[in-house]
C-alpha cells in the first residue's frame, strides 16, 4: 500500500487538489439563485476578503501617489493660464445661473406633470465618488475596484455611474474596497429603455465585453445611434440614467424572431479613474406622489380659473386667503405640508407659497377623495401648454377650494368656495395653443422670473425633458 | 543536487532549484498585482497572463510535481478572487498547468530561449482550452473561444516569457 501511494503520490496528489477545486467550484455554482451571489458563500468569500485585503492597499497606495504626482503636475501646468480661465469661467457661470434659472423652472414642471400622471419615480438621491483601483485582470470577467467599502457605506447592489452613464452595480463590498461588476459583464443585467422608439428590453454583458439588448423582435424599428436609457425596472439603477448608443442592429440568427442589438456604452468602461456610487436614490413613492399630485392638479386647476386677479382683485385675494387658511383643517397641515416641500421647492422662477396656501386645495382633494393621478389626467393636456413655474398663487386657494366645491357637497360651506366654477368651465372649452401665453398670469404675478421665458413657458409638456430622466 | 530518472540531457539541464520564500510568495503576489492594476492605465495589456507565465517558470525551475500544482492552484485560486467567476476555475486550469510543466521540466531542456518560447505558447493555448472547457462544462458559461485572439495572446505572452523567466532566474537557487 505505502508502495502504491509512493508510486502514484504525484498523480494521486493531483487528483486530490483537483477534486478539491472541483467541490468549490460546485459550491459556488449550485447556488446562484442566493441573495448575495456566489461570491459571498462561505469558505469562497474567505479567499476574496484575504485576496482583496492583502492586495489592495498596494493598489490604493500606487494609485493614490500616482494621482498626487499627476494632481500637482497639473497645478503646475494649470498656473499659467489660470488667470484668463478664471474669467472665462466667471462668465461662463453667470450664462450657467441664467441657464439654471430657465431649467429649474422647467423641472419643477416636469416633476409636478409626473407627479399628475403619478409616476413612481427614482432619482438618483446621494452620489459617493470612488477612485478606481484595479480590475479583474482577466479578458473574461469585467469588474474594477474602487477605494470605497462598507466603511463608507457602501452596500451591495448600489449603482455605480459615471457623469457619461452607468457603470454597472457594487457586487462585493469589504471594508476598504469594493468590487464593481461592470454592464459589459457577461453577468450582468440592467432593464433599459430605447429613448425613441421606446422599447424595454435587457441590457446584457457578453464575455467579449460587448452590450447587447435582448428580446426585442425583429419587426420593431431599431436604429443605430439611438439612445438607451435605464428603465428603472430593476430595481437598481434610477431611471434615465443614460446607457449607451446603440451601434449595430441585425438579425440574430441564433434566436431567429430576435435581433441582435449591440449598444456601445456612453461611459468609457475600459478607462474609468474615478466612478460616482448611488449611495440612496430618492423616490417619489405612491404616498408621495398621490400628494404631490393632489397640489399639482390643483395649481393646474388654479392656472385655469379666470379669477387671476386684478390689481385690485390681489387684496381681496390675499385677504381671503387667509382667513381660508386660518379655517382650514389642521390635519392636513401636518401631513401635506412635508410632503409637499421637499417634491417642489420653491425657486426664483416661482413666488413662494406659504405653506397655508397649498394646504386648502389638498385638503379639497384629499376630502373629494379624487385620486391625483385622476384629477391630473383630467387637466394634464391643458396643463402643459402653461408655464407652470411664473403662476401666480394667489390663484391657487381659490382653484383648490373651487375642485372642492365641484365635487364634494361638504365643503360647500368654506367661504372662498363661493368663487364659481362657471368660468372654469368655460375655459375648459378653450384649446390650449389659442389662449393667450399667460400673460395675465405675468402680468399680476410680482415676482415674474426673468428666467421664466415665455419660449420655455410656451412649449408642450415634455416630462423627463429636464430636471429628472426623460420619458 | 538531484538526478531525474529519465535523462538524456546534460546534468546542468536537470539541475533543481529552489526558491527563498520572499520569493517563492513575493513574485506571485505582484504578478497578481500587476495583472490587476496594469490594465487599469493601460487595457490591452489584459492580454497577458503573468499568474500564468509565473506558475510555469516556478513549475520548471522545480521540476517537481507537486509544488509545481500546488503553485498553480494557489496562483489561480488568488487570481479567481478577483474576477467575478467562481473561485476555482483559473485554480484548476493553473494545477493542471502546474504539474504539466513541472512534468515536461524533468524531462526536457527548458532554459533556453527558444524552448521556453514553445514551452508557454504550448502551454498558454492548452491553459485556455482548459478554462474554456471548465467555463463551459462546470460553471455553465457559454464563453466564446476564438482561435485568432488566442493565438495573438498566446504569442505575446510567449514573447513576453522570454524575457520574464531571464529575469527571474536571478533569484533561482541550486539545491
Amino acid at each position: 500500500m505505502e508502495n502504491f501511494f509512493s508510486r502514484y503520490k504525484n498523480p494521486l496528489a493531483l487528483m486530490a487538489i483537483l477534486f478539491i477545486q472541483v467541490v468549490a467550484l460546485a459550491t459556488q455554482v449550485k447556488r446562484p439563485e442566493s441573495s448575495t451571489g456566489a461570491a459571498a458563500s462561505g469558505g469562497t468569500r474567505l479567499i476574496r476578503v484575504w485576496t482583496v485585503t492583502a492586495i489592495s492597499p498596494f493598489e490604493r497606495a500606487l494609485v493614490s501617489t500616482g494621482s498626487f504626482i499627476r494632481r500637482n503636475f497639473y497645478n503646475y501646468i494649470d498656473l499659467h493660464n489660470v488667470r484668463k480661465q478664471n474669467q472665462q469661467l466667471q462668465e461662463q457661470v453667470a450664462q450657467l445661473k441664467l441657464e439654471r434659472v430657465r431649467l429649474q423652472t422647467d423641472a419643477d414642471q416636469a416633476r409636478r406633470l409626473r407627479a399628475l400622471l403619478g409616476f413612481t419615480q427614482h432619482y438618483v438621491g446621494q452620489l459617493l465618488p470612488a477612485q478606481v483601483i484595479g480590475t479583474s485582470g482577466a479578458e473574461m470577467s469585467h469588474m474594477i475596484q474602487v477605494d470605497k467599502g462598507s466603511t463608507s457605506g457602501i452596500r451591495v447592489d448600489m449603482p455605480v455611474i459615471t457623469p457619461d452613464g452607468v457603470v454597472g452595480k457594487v457586487k462585493d463590498v469589504f471594508p476598504y474596497v469594493s468590487m464593481v461588476l461592470l454592464i459589459s459583464d457577461r453577468d450582468s443585467g440592467a432593464g433599459v429603455i430605447l429613448e425613441n422608439s421606446r422599447l424595454q428590453s435587457v441590457l446584457r454583458g457578453s464575455p467579449r465585453g460587448e452590450l447587447r439588448l435582448s428580446d426585442i423582435m425583429s419587426d420593431e424599428d431599431v436604429a443605430p445611434g439611438e439612445a438607451v436609457v435605464t428603465s428603472g425596472g430593476d430595481g437598481i439603477f434610477p431611471k434615465g440614467l443614460p446607457v449607451g448608443t446603440v451601434s449595430r442592429v441585425s438579425p440574430d440568427h441564433n434566436n431567429q424572431p430576435f435581433l441582435a442589438v449591440t449598444v456601445k456604452p456612453a461611459a468609457d468602461l475600459s478607462r474609468l479613474e474615478e466612478v460616482l456610487i448611488v449611495t440612496k436614490v430618492s423616490q417619489d413613492g405612491s404616498s408621495k406622489g398621490t400628494d404631490a399630485g393632489a397640489v399639482r392638479a390643483a395649481d393646474i386647476l388654479s392656472e385655469r380659473l379666470p379669477s387671476v386677479p386684478k390689481p385690485e382683485d390681489t387684496k381681496k385675494s390675499s385677504a381671503a386667503k387667509t382667513s381660508s387658511a386660518s379655517t382650514h383643517p389642521a390635519p392636513t397641515t401636518a401631513s401635506h405640508s412635508g410632503a409637499a416641500t421637499p417634491a417642489r421647492p420653491a425657486t426664483a422662477g416661482e413666488p413662494k407659497v406659504a405653506p397655508n396656501a397649498l394646504k386648502p386645495g389638498e385638503t379639497n382633494l384629499k376630502k373629494t377623495g379624487v385620486p391625483a393621478a385622476a384629477t391630473a389626467g383630467a387637466f394634464s393636456s391643458r396643463a402643459s401648454s402653461r408655464p407652470l413655474p411664473s403662476q401666480p398663487k394667489a390663484a391657487a386657494p381659490a382653484a383648490e377650494r373651487e375642485l372642492g366645491t365641484g365635487t364634494t357637497p361638504a365643503q360647500g360651506s368654506a367661504p372662498a368656495q363661493k368663487i364659481t366654477n362657471k368660468p372654469l368651465v368655460k375655459k375648459s372649452t378653450v384649446p390650449a395653443n389659442q389662449k393667450p401665453a399667460a400673460s395675465p398670469v405675468k402680468k399680476a404675478t410680482p415676482h415674474a422670473t426673468p428666467g421664466a421665458s415665455p419660449s420655455a413657458g410656451a412649449q408642450p409638456a415634455q416630462p423627463g425633458a429636464a430636471g429628472g430622466p426623460p420619458r | 543536487m538531484n538526478y531525474a530518472a529519465v535523462s538524456l540531457t546534460s546534468r546542468e539541464e536537470i539541475d533543481v532549484h529552489r526558491f527563498s520564500w520572499p520569493v517563492s510568495i513575493g513574485i506571485p503576489l505582484l504578478a497578481i498585482f500587476l495583472q490587476v492594476y496594469l490594465p487599469l492605465r493601460l487595457p490591452f495589456l489584459a492580454i497577458f497572463d503573468l499568474p500564468l507565465l509565473v506558475t510555469i517558470f516556478f513549475a520548471v525551475a522545480r521540476r517537481r510535481p507537486v509544488p509545481g500544482m500546488v503553485t498553480g492552484a494557489l496562483i489561480g485560486t488568488v487570481q479567481d478572487a478577483w474576477t467575478s467567476l467562481p473561485i476555482g476555475v483559473n485554480g484548476i486550469a493553473k494545477t493542471l498547468i502546474g504539474f504539466l510543466a513541472s512534468s515536461l521540466g524533468v524531462k526536457l531542456d527548458v532554459d533556453n530561449p527558444g524552448s521556453r518560447f514553445l514551452m508557454t505558447f504550448t502551454f498558454f493555448m492548452v491553459h485556455r482550452v482548459i478554462y474554456v472547457v471548465i467555463v463551459l462544462g462546470l460553471v455553465g458559461g457559454n464563453e466564446p473561444f476564438s482561435w485568432e485572439h488566442s493565438l495573438v495572446a498566446a504569442l505575446a505572452n510567449a514573447l513576453l516569457a522570454v524575457v520574464l523567466f531571464a529575469g527571474l532566474d536571478k533569484f533561482k537557487q541550486r539545491m
